[in-house]
């Protein structure tokens, strides 16, 4: 099930959170306490849902790298950050801090809970921390000609989204990869910056508040969600589409 | 790893999206929606107003071409368009591909002009649109025609004046002002009492003809103001001002008195002498000694004083001899007067046409024995002028000889094969009508009581006609135009001369002086100009 939310006036909310199957961070924003309370009210019974600041700022969502094993965070988190996010973190999530030119993890890693796609530029220790604390496997790729994977593609378990620009060829080698099903869209109406506009893992979704009806129904039959799957989504929205005809 | 790194060249094969409003598969493209959807989403003429309004003057059929140009244009040309277009505010932030018109009716007041459009819609999408703007013709007058149309809009007017009994000089006045154009701001002229008034939509175009008037005659001009409205809060006033231009009433040919004051300050001239020029001022030879002396605006209006006798009052004489004071004879301004003893003898059959006078006189290089000139008879005459009663009687001659005439030319009634403009719209096909003769026959055909003016009119308009032919220098500061029927009257010219032998001095016009005419050359001059450098190109 797919959740519309935005954060202050803004449908990009990969921005400002981030989500794994063991965890969601959230950013803290004074003006927004709606935007922590969606992800209480779906997630808060599951898994912890935290809110914290990275480096003081709250682009979480694009500085941080995480799946259910572990997360990563930039050189510029703090101390404090650092302890806070350990003592709300589960305990069998790793935490680590990166020192990484490229900081914005968010942008550069895309994963799931196996496979962490990068960019192709990043150093090799960073890539054998990724590898380590993730455990994962680690691919240096780009989606649709572009590096910043993390920004272009959006990775579950149980599906991925890519850049609506990917062509066959790329989606088949990134399908085969990631081991998941894989589809080319949008969110947000047409916006193909899929990390900034959706979070995701195994049983949630949340997108941006401009997304359509008919993205949301890529992004769910993409994801597995609703307890669907691909091709009664795809049947139905073909009788859908005729009754509306 | 590396080997993980593999170079992917440009995909050839891009996946279908699902449109992001209506679900329909579609290429990817920069907003990710069909094109139906960013239709309907986003109108790129928004901004463009679809409807305007072409400002068009009905008098002069001329298109506003903002901000301040009237243009003629052809119903679909390209002026037009380019007028059309310019009207639209927001097609600056859009790229036009394509322009026309639709055709509309004529009388319909309308025009429809398509345009197509390109604007970047989000990052890289370029939206091309094609629509309709519906133009409306508003009916307006353009200046030009409002100062046709509007009598009473003027701001400042100058009252032109000169307190003689006949109108030359106003019209000597008019083809000055035709020939410098300096007639371009006025309004609209008046004729009243003694002279003109001229109105002006501005104070400057007033002072401009003012400083005008002050160049080419002798004048003093006093301004006066009429408050019509006054701000109190910023202080701003609007009057009417009014310029009183006085003319010196002494006209060439005339005889002047001076007081003795004055001709003591001019180097003890006689006090009788001929007005043989009016430039900006006014230039007087005495014609018994040929001393000149000349009287500037100032100096006049300081003491004014009247003309003794104007050419109205000449009679004419028939030379009978005349021959050179001295040897070598006595000259002044190069050669053009000539001291002379003259015998004179009225022309005509009263009684006396036998008395012979002598005199002397100043016109000595023109005259040859048997020539008819006018001249003032002084000694018979009776004048209410003080200095002329102060004159000693004993030194003043009984002839004064001002001007050569022709009077063979006159007998022959032919058409001149030259013409003068006028300021003044024709009456009824008289093609040109001076001033003074316009109020003349409007008070003959309104009132009936004015044939004795219109008979004076036409007799000073006769007589400055003649001043012209007779006068190549006055010629020379005036623009002369081929008459219409200017063939049959050069033949005329060429047989004349074989008759008219006795004249052969006469100044002839020759036709290369004179000027193609180009009538009503205002507002619709543009087509009459091409036309005729056309003409003139071939």
């Amino acid at each position: 099930m797919a959740v519309r939310c935005r954060f202050e006036n803004s449908s990009d909310i990969g921005v400002f959170a981030s989500l794994t199957n063991s965890y969601c961070l959230s950013s803290a924003s004074t003006g927004s306490t709606n935007f922590y309370s969606t992800f209480e009210a779906e997630l808060g019974d599951v898994i912890p849902v935290i809110q914290t600041s990275i480096g003081g700022t709250r682009i979480i969502g694009r500085l941080v790298a995480g799946n259910r094993h572990g997360l990563l965070v930039p050189s510029t988190t703090t101390d404090q950050e650092l302890q806070h996010l350990r003592n709300s973190l589960p305990e069998t999530v790793a935490l680590q801090r990166i020192e990484e030119r490229l900081s914005a993890l968010g942008n550069i890693i895309a994963c799931n809970d196996y496979v962490a796609l990068v960019h192709p530029d990043i150093d090799r220790e960073t890539e054998e921390i990724i590898a380590d604390v993730l455990k994962v496997e680690v691919f240096r790729q780009t989606v649709a000609d572009n590096v910043l994977v993390g920004s272009y593609c959006r990775l579950s378990n149980q599906g991925a989204l890519v850049h609506p620009k990917t062509s066959i060829q790329d989606q088949d080698e990134l399908s085969s990869l990631l081991q998941v099903p894989l589809v080319a869209g949008t969110v947000n109406r047409g916006s193909d910056v899929l990390g900034a506009g959706l979070i995701v893992n195994d049983w949630a979704a949340f997108t941006g508040l401009d997304t359509t009806a008919t993205e949301i129904s890529v992004l769910e039959a993409a994801f597995k969600l609703g307890g669907q799957d691909t091709s009664k989504i795809a049947g139905m929205r073909e009788t859908l589409v005729e009754g509306f005809a | 790893m590396s080997g993980a790194i593999t170079y992917v060249g440009p995909s050839q094969q891009t996946a279908y999206v699902l449109c992001a409003d209506c679900g329909t598969p579609i290429e990817p493209n920069g907003a990710n929606l069909c094109v139906n959807c960013l239709r309907n989403s986003i109108d790129i003429t928004e901004g463009i107003p679809k409807q305007a309004a072409v400002n068009f003057c009905k008098g002069c059929s001329r298109y506003l071409a903002p901000p301040t140009q009237w243009v003629i244009c052809e119903m679909e040309s390209r002026e037009l368009l380019a007028i059309c277009l310019r009207k639209l505010k927001g097609l600056a932030k859009v790229r036009l591909i394509d322009a026309g018109f639709i055709w509309t009716e004529p009388h319909s007041k309308r025009l429809r002009v398509k345009l197509t459009i390109q604007k970047e819609v989000f990052s890289s999408t370029i939206l091309q649109q094609i629509f309709e703007v519906e133009y409306i013709i508003q009916g307006s007058q353009c200046p030009e025609c409002t100062r046709l149309a509007a009598k009473n809009t003027w701001r400042a007017l100058v009252q032109v004046r000169q307190k003689v009994d006949h109108k030359r000089t106003f019209l000597y006045l008019e083809q000055l002002i035709l020939k410098h154009n300096a007639d371009k701001d006025t309004i609209s002229v008046t004729e009243v009492k003694d002279g003109l008034n001229f109105f002006y939509a501005t104070k400057q175009h007033a002072l401009k003809m003012v400083d005008f008037l002050g160049a080419i005659a002798p004048t003093r001009s006093k301004a006066s103001e009429q408050l019509i409205s006054q701000d109190i809060h910023s202080s701003t006033t609007n009057a009417k001002l009014t310029y009183s231009v006085e003319i010196i009433p002494i006209c060439k040919d005339d005889i002047v008195c001076l007081p003795i004051k004055i001709a003591r300050s001019m180097s003890n001239i006689a006090q009788l002498t001929v007005c043989h020029r009016v430039g900006n001022q006014i230039y007087l030879i005495d014609p018994v000694t040929l001393t000149l002396g000349d009287i500037s605006a100032n100096v006049y209006w300081r003491a004014p004083f009247p003309t003794l006798v104007d050419i109205t009052q000449a009679t004419e004489y028939i030379v009978l001899d005349i021959e050179p004071t001295s040897h070598p004879p006595k000259t002044a301004k190069g050669g053009r007067f000539l001291l002379a003893d003259a015998q004179v003898s009225p022309v005509g059959g009263s009684m006396n046409s036998d008395v012979i006078y002598h005199t002397r006189t100043h016109l000595g290089a023109v005259l040859k024995p048997g020539d008819t000139v006018l001249g003032y008879m002084l000694g018979s005459a009776n004048f209410n002028n003080e200095a002329w009663e102060n004159l000693n009687m004993s030194r003043v001659p009984e002839v004064i000889l001002v001007r050569k005439t022709y009077p063979n030319r006159r007998k022959k009634s032919k058409a001149r094969a030259w013409k003068l403009k006028s300021m003044v719209p024709s009456l009824e096909g008289a093609d040109t009508i001076g001033l003074g003769r316009e109020r003349a026959e409007k008070n003959a055909r309104y009132r009936g009581a004015g044939a004795a003016d219109q008979a004076k009119a036409e007799a000073d308009y006769e007589r400055f006609l003649r001043d012209i032919e007779e006068d190549e220098e006055l010629r020379g500061n005036l623009n002369l135009f081929k008459a219409q029927e200017a063939g049959p009257a050069e033949d005329a010219m060429i047989e004349d001369s074989d008759v008219d032998d006795e004249e052969e001095d006469f100044p002839e016009i020759k036709v290369d002086d004179l000027l193609d005419e180009m009538d009503n050359l205002n507002i619709v001059s543009l087509c009459f100009a091409e036309l005729w450098l056309a003409r003139r190109r071939s």
